[in-house]
C-alpha cells in the first residue's frame, strides 16, 4: 500500500497546490513534498529485500490482462528515495527567484514526481509506459511556460523527440504482450521475463526499446534535444530532466531491457554496439564540453559523459557494472541538482552564466566556493566522494568486458578533471570581474539545499554499504533472471 | 430499429415546429427525445432481431448506434450557439435528424440495399447543410463540391453492388457471405471487381487517400458545427457500414482485399498527417487529422476479429469526440476573432484557461497521448493489429502519429507559448462562456480523461 500512496500522495497534493494561491502554493507544494520524502523513508527503513511487502497488484483493465502492478526492491526503493529527496530541494530552490502563476508551476513539479516514482515502481509494463508517458507532459509544460528563450521550439523539439523513441518501445511492449500466454496475454512482468524470443525477434526489440531508452538518457548521438533543453528550461526543469529524469532510461534498461533481450545484449549489432555508442557519447560529451562558454550547458554535456558512463557499465549486465550504474545514478542525481543551483545562484546574481564574464567568486564567497568544490569533487569522482564509488564500480564491470574500451572510456577521468576544474578555476578563482564584484554568500535558504546535498556526497563516499546492501538482491535477481532468459534460446 | 423510428419521428417534429408553433420547447423535446432513443437502443442489447430481411440488430449495431447518439446528444448541447444565432432551428434539427436515420441504417444493414439507402439518407441532409451558409462562397462550393463528388461515388458504390449482386445472386449479406465461402466459382472475377468499386466508394465516405480531396474543402466550407458532425457521426457511421460489409460478408476474401486495402492505409496515413502539417487554417488542419485518423481507423479492416471489432468502436468514440471538443472551441475562439487560424489560439490559456486546457486535453487525446482516451485507443488498435501480424503497418502507423504531434502540438504552444496579437484581440473580454458550457466542457474533459485512464467498462464489449 505503500508505494501506491507514494503515487497517489503527490498527485493530489499537486492538484490541491494548481488550486491554491500562488504565495500558499509554493509552501504547500514543499511540505507536501517533505510529508512524501518522510512516507519513503518509512517505506525505507522498513524494506526488506525479498520480501513483497510493498507489493500492490490490483486488476485494472481486466480484459486485456492490464493491472495496477507495483512493487519495490532493492533498485526501485533507491531510486524512489532519490525522487522524493530531490524534489523538496528542487521546490526549495525555486524559492531565490518568483515564478509567475506558480500555483501551476508547483502543481506540475509534483504530478512529474508522481510520475517518476510510479516508472521506477511499476512492474506493468502497460502502467510502466503510461507513467513513462505522463513523467513528459509536466516537464513540457514547465519548460513551455517558464523556459527561456527561444523555448517553444527547443521544449518541442524534447517532447517529439522523446515520443518517437516512446512510441517504438510501445509497439516492443505490445509485442512481448501477444507473445505472453498462451492462453491469457498480459503485461506483467513475471510474464514478459518468461517470454521466449529467437535471435532476431530479440535484436528488433532491443533496438525498439533501446531507442526509447537512449533518447531519455542521452545516448550519444541520440542526445540533441538536451543541451539546448537543459539551457532552455527554468532550473527546477533542468533539475528535474538530469536529476531524476535522466535516470528513468538507466532503469529502464536494467528493469526492462536486459532480462527480456539478453541475447541481443550480448551480441555484437546489439549490446557491444549501444556500448560503444556510449562510449563515443562520453568522449563527445567530454570535448564540447571543455570548450563551452555558457555554464549550464557546460553542465548538460558533463550531464551526456556521465551517463554514458553509467550506460556502459550497466550494459556489460555484469554484477558490478549493475550496482556501480545504480550508485551512480543516486550520486549523479544528487551532484547535478548541486551543480545546477550553484550555477543558478550565480545566475541569480551576476545575471550572466558566461565563464568569461565570471570570476573571483571565492574571495566574495568562499562558503559558496567550499560547497560548489565538494560537488565538483564528487563529480569528477574523487575518493571520498560519492562519485568515486560509482565510477569505481562502473569501471570495475567495464574492464571486466573489454579493456580496451575501458581505457578509452577512462579518457572520461581526465577530461573530466580538464571541464571541471577549467570552469571552477574560470569562475570561482581569479581575478573579480565587474559582474561578480559585489557578490554576496550563500542564505540560509541556499545552504538548506546545499547541505543536505553535501551531507549525502560524504555519506555515499564514505559509507556506501547500506545503499549497496539495498541493491545487491535486486541486481542479483535481475542477473538470475538474465541467466534463466538466456538460456532459453 | 426502434432507435431508428424514434429518431425519424424525432425528425418530423423538428420539422412541424415551426407550423405548429412550439419551436421554444423543440430542443428539450429533441434532447428528450435522444435520451428515449438511446434507451431503447441499449435495451436492445443481446436481443438480436431482423427486420424484413433489411436491417439487423445484434450488439455490433447496438453499439455503434448507441455510440452515435451519445455524440448526436452532445453534438446538439454543443452546436446550440451556432444554430440559435445563424441558421432555422427546426430545418437544422430535421435535416441533422434525417441525416442521422441514415448514420443508424448504415451501421445494422444485412442488405446491400440498405447499405445504399443508408448512404444516401445520410448525405443528402449533408449537402443541404454543407451549404447552409448561403451567402458565403465557400460553405456553397462546399456543398456543391461535396454534392458532385458524393453523386458520383455513389454511382461507383451502385456499381459495386450491382456487380457482386450478379455474382452471388443476392442483396443479402449472409448470403454473399455464403457465395463467397463456398469459392465464388466462374464469376470471381465480376466479384473480385464489385469488391474493388465498394471499397474505393467507402473509401470515399471515410475520406482515405487518394479520394480524400473533397474533404478539406467541404470541411473548411461548412458551417464549423457541420464539419463537427461530419467529422465525428458522419465518419463514425461510415466505418461501421465499411466494416459490417468487408468483416461479415466479405471476411474470407481478406487476402484479395488486404493488399489494395494495405497500400491506401499507409497513403491515408502519411498523407494525411503530412499534408496537416503545413496547414495554417486550424479547421483545414483539423479535416487532415480526419483524414489521417481514418487511415488509423482502416487497420482493423485488415484484421476483421472480435478485438478489432472492439478496437475500431473504441477509436471511433475516442476520436468523435476529441474532435468534436476540438471543433467546438474552435468555433467559440474563431467565432470572436472571425478567423480559423492558428494565431487566434495564441495566448488562450491567460485569457480562457478553461478552454486551453480543454483544447489541451482533446489534442492528447487526438495525438495519443495519455491520459486522454485517445492513447489507449490507439494502444488497444495498435495490440489488435499488431496480433494479427501487420507489424509494418503499425510502424508506419507511429511515424505517423509522431508526425501528428507536430501539428496538434503547434496549437498548444500557440495556446501556452505566445502572447496574444494585440490587433486579433480588442474585445478580451468578449470572450465569455456561459455556467452550462464551463459545466458542458469540464464533462468532457473528464470523460476524456476518465475513459482514458479507466477504458474497463467501454472494452470489448460486442
Amino acid at each position: 500500500m505503500i508505494t501506491a500512496l507514494l503515487i497517489v500522495f503527490p498527485l493530489l497534493a499537486g492538484i490541491i497546490t494548481w488550486l491554491l494561491k500562488d504565495k500558499k502554493a509554493a509552501w504547500f507544494a514543499f511540505g507536501a513534498s517533505i510529508l512524501e520524502f518522510l512516507i519513503s523513508v518509512v517505506a525505507f527503513i522498513n524494506f526488506s529485500p525479498g520480501s513483497r511487502a510493498y507489493e500492490l497488484n490490483v486488476n485494472w483493465v481486466s480484459q486485456l490482462g492490464i493491472s495496477f502492478y507495483i512493487d519495490m526492491d532493492g533498485i526501485s526503493i533507491l531510486l524512489v528515495m532519490l525522487t522524493t529527496f530531490l524534489v523538496p530541494l528542487i521546490i526549495l530552490t525555486s524559492f531565490i527567484r518568483e515564478y509567475k502563476n506558480s500555483s501551476l508551476f508547483y502543481a506540475l513539479i509534483l504530478l512529474m514526481q508522481s510520475a517518476l516514482v510510479g516508472v521506477f515502481v511499476a512492474k506493468d509494463a502497460f502502467l510502466f509506459y503510461l507513467f513513462w508517458e505522463l513523467a513528459l507532459i509536466p516537464i513540457y509544460f514547465i519548460a513551455l511556460l517558464w523556459g527561456g528563450e527561444n523555448r517553444a521550439k527547443i521544449t518541442f523539439k524534447f517532447f517529439l523527440y522523446t515520443l518517437f523513441g516512446s512510441l517504438f518501445m510501445l509497439i516492443g511492449i505490445i509485442y512481448l504482450y501477444l507473445q505472453t500466454g498462451p492462453d491469457f496475454h498480459t503485461f506483467s512482468i513475471d510474464a514478459f521475463y518468461k517470454v521466449r524470443l529467437s535471435p532476431v525477434e530479440q535484436m528488433w526489440l532491443f533496438w525498439a526499446f533501446f531507442l526509447a531508452f537512449a533518447i531519455k538518457m542521452p545516448i550519444f548521438p541520440f542526445h540533441t534535444w538536451q543541451p539546448d533543453t537543459y539551457s532552455v528550461a527554468p532550473t527546477q526543469g533542468t533539475m528535474l530532466l538530469s536529476g531524476i529524469m535522466l535516470k528513468m532510461g538507466v532503469y529502464g534498461v536494467i528493469r526492462w531491457m536486459m532480462p527480456i533481450v539478453p541475447y541481443a545484449m550480448g551480441a555484437n549489432w546489439g549490446g557491444h554496439a549501444a556500448i560503444i555508442l556510449s562510449i563515443t557519447g562520453i568522449l563527445y560529451a567530454s570535448v564540447i564540453a571543455i570548450m563551452q562558454k555558457d555554464y549550464k550547458r557546460l553542465i548538460a554535456y558533463v550531464s551526456i559523459a556521465h551517463v554514458g558512463l553509467i550506460s556502459a557499465g550497466i550494459l556489460t549486465m555484469s554484477f558490478e557494472g549493475l550496482q556501480g550504474g545504480v550508485i551512480q545514478m543516486l550520486s549523479h542525481g544528487i551532484n547535478v541538482v548541486g551543480l545546477f543551483f550553484i550555477i543558478d545562484i550565480i545566475f541569480q546574481r551576476t545575471n550572466t552564466r558566461m565563464l568569461s564574464e565570471l570570476g573571483g567568486i571565492r574571495s566574495q564567497a568562499p562558503q559558496l566556493a567550499t560547497f560548489f568544490m565538494i560537488i565538483l569533487f564528487s563529480s569528477i569522482a574523487l575518493p571520498l566522494t560519492s562519485g568515486f564509488i560509482g565510477e569505481f564500480l562502473l569501471f570495475v564491470g567495464l574492464f571486466n568486458y573489454s579493456g580496451w574500451l575501458t581505457a578509452l572510456s577512462a579518457l572520461s577521468i581526465i577530461f573530466g578533471a580538464v571541464y571541471m576544474l577549467r570552469s571552477f578555476q574560470l569562475s570561482m578563482l581569479g581575478e573579480t570581474s565587474d559582474k561578480t564584484a559585489g557578490f554576496t554568500d550563500v542564505t540560509g535558504l541556499e545552504k538548506a539545499v546545499l547541505i543536505p546535498i553535501t551531507i549525502l556526497i560524504f555519506w555515499i563516499g564514505l559509507y556506501p554499504k547500506i545503499f549497496l546492501d539495498i541493491s545487491e538482491p535486486a541486481v542479483v535477481s535481475i542477473i538470475d533472471v538474465i541467466k534463466n532468459t538466456y538460456s532459453l534460446k | 430499429m426502434k432507435t431508428l423510428i424514434v429518431v425519424a419521428v424525432l425528425g418530423i417534429i423538428s420539422m412541424l415546429s415551426d407550423i405548429l408553433g412550439y419551436r421554444k420547447i423543440l430542443f428539450p423535446i429533441v434532447l428528450g427525445g435522444l435520451l428515449l432513443a438511446l434507451g431503447i437502443t441499449v435495451c436492445e442489447w443481446n436481443a438480436p432481431a431482423v427486420y424484413f430481411d433489411m436491417l439487423v440488430v445484434d450488439n455490433y449495431s447496438v453499439a455503434f448506434s448507441s455510440l452515435i447518439l451519445g455524440l448526436l446528444f452532445l453534438w446538439m448541447i454543443l452546436s446550440q450557439e451556432q444554430y440559435k444565432s445563424e441558421f432555422n432551428m427546426a430545418d437544422q434539427f430535421a435535416l441533422i435528424l434525417f441525416s442521422s436515420v441514415g448514420a443508424f441504417v448504415l451501421v445494422s444493414f444485412s442488405s446491400l440495399v440498405m447499405l445504399f439507402i443508408g448512404i444516401e439518407v445520410m448525405s443528402i441532409p449533408l449537402y443541404i447543410l454543407a451549404g447552409s451558409r448561403k451567402s458565403d462562397l465557400r460553405s456553397n462550393e462546399a456543398s456543391l463540391k461535396y454534392f458532385m463528388m458524393g453523386a458520383f461515388t455513389t454511382g461507383i458504390l451502385l456499381f459495386g453492388i450491382t456487380l457482386i449482386y450478379g455474382a452471388s445472386g443476392s442483396f443479402d449479406i449472409g448470403a454473399i457471405k455464403e457465395y463467397v465461402a463456398n469459392g465464388g466459382g466462374e464469376t470471381s472475377g465480376i466479384l473480385y471487381t464489385g469488391i474493388i468499386f465498394m471499397i474505393i466508394a467507402l473509401c470515399f465516405k471515410v475520406s482515405a487517400v487518394p479520394f480524400h480531396f473533397w474533404a478539406p474543402d467541404v470541411y473548411q466550407g461548412s458551417p464549423m458545427m457541420i464539419t463537427a458532425f461530419m467529422a465525428s457521426i458522419v465518419k463514425t457511421a461510415a466505418f461501421g457500414a465499411f466494416y459490417r460489409l468487408f468483416g461479415f460478408a466479405l471476411s474470407e476474401l481478406n487476402a484479395e482485399w488486404a493488399s489494395i486495402l494495405s497500400i491506401i492505409i499507409i497513403a491515408t496515413i502519411l498523407a494525411g498527417n503530412i499534408m496537416a502539417v503545413g496547414q495554417t487554417s486550424v479547421k483545414r488542419m483539423l479535416a487532415y487529422s480526419g483524414i489521417s485518423q481514418a487511415g488509423y481507423m482502416l487497420m482493423t479492416l485488415l484484421v476483421l476479429d472480435e478485438r478489432s471489432t472492439n478496437a475500431l468502436l473504441f477509436y471511433a468514440g475516442s476520436y468523435s469526440l476529441a474532435t468534436m471538443t476540438a471543433f467546438f472551441i474552435l468555433y467559440t475562439v474563431g467565432k470572436e476573432k472571425n478567423s480559423e487560424d492558428f494565431d487566434i489560439f495564441n495566448g488562450l490559456a491567460k485569457k480562457q484557461p478553461l478552454l486551453a486546457i480543454v483544447m489541451t486535453v482533446a489534442m492528447f487525446s487526438l495525438a495519443g497521448i495519455p491520459p486522454a482516451v485517445g492513447f489507449f485507443a490507439k494502444f488497444y488498435l495498435f495490440a489488435a493489429v499488431l496480433n494479427a501480424g501487420y507489424t509494418a503497418l503499425v510502424i508506419v502507423a507511429v511515424i505517423g502519429s509522431v508526425i501528428s504531434v507536430y501539428y496538434y502540438f503547434k496549437i498548444i504552444i500557440a495556446m501556452y507559448g505566445k502572447e496574444a496579437v494585440s490587433e486579433h484581440t480588442p474585445a478580451q473580454t468578449s470572450l465569455k462562456l456561459n455556467l452550462v458550457y464551463q459545466v458542458v466542457l469540464v464533462v468532457l474533459v473528464t470523460l476524456i480523461v476518465l475513459f482514458g485512464i479507466n477504458p474497463t467498462i467501454l472494452i470489448g464489449v460486442i
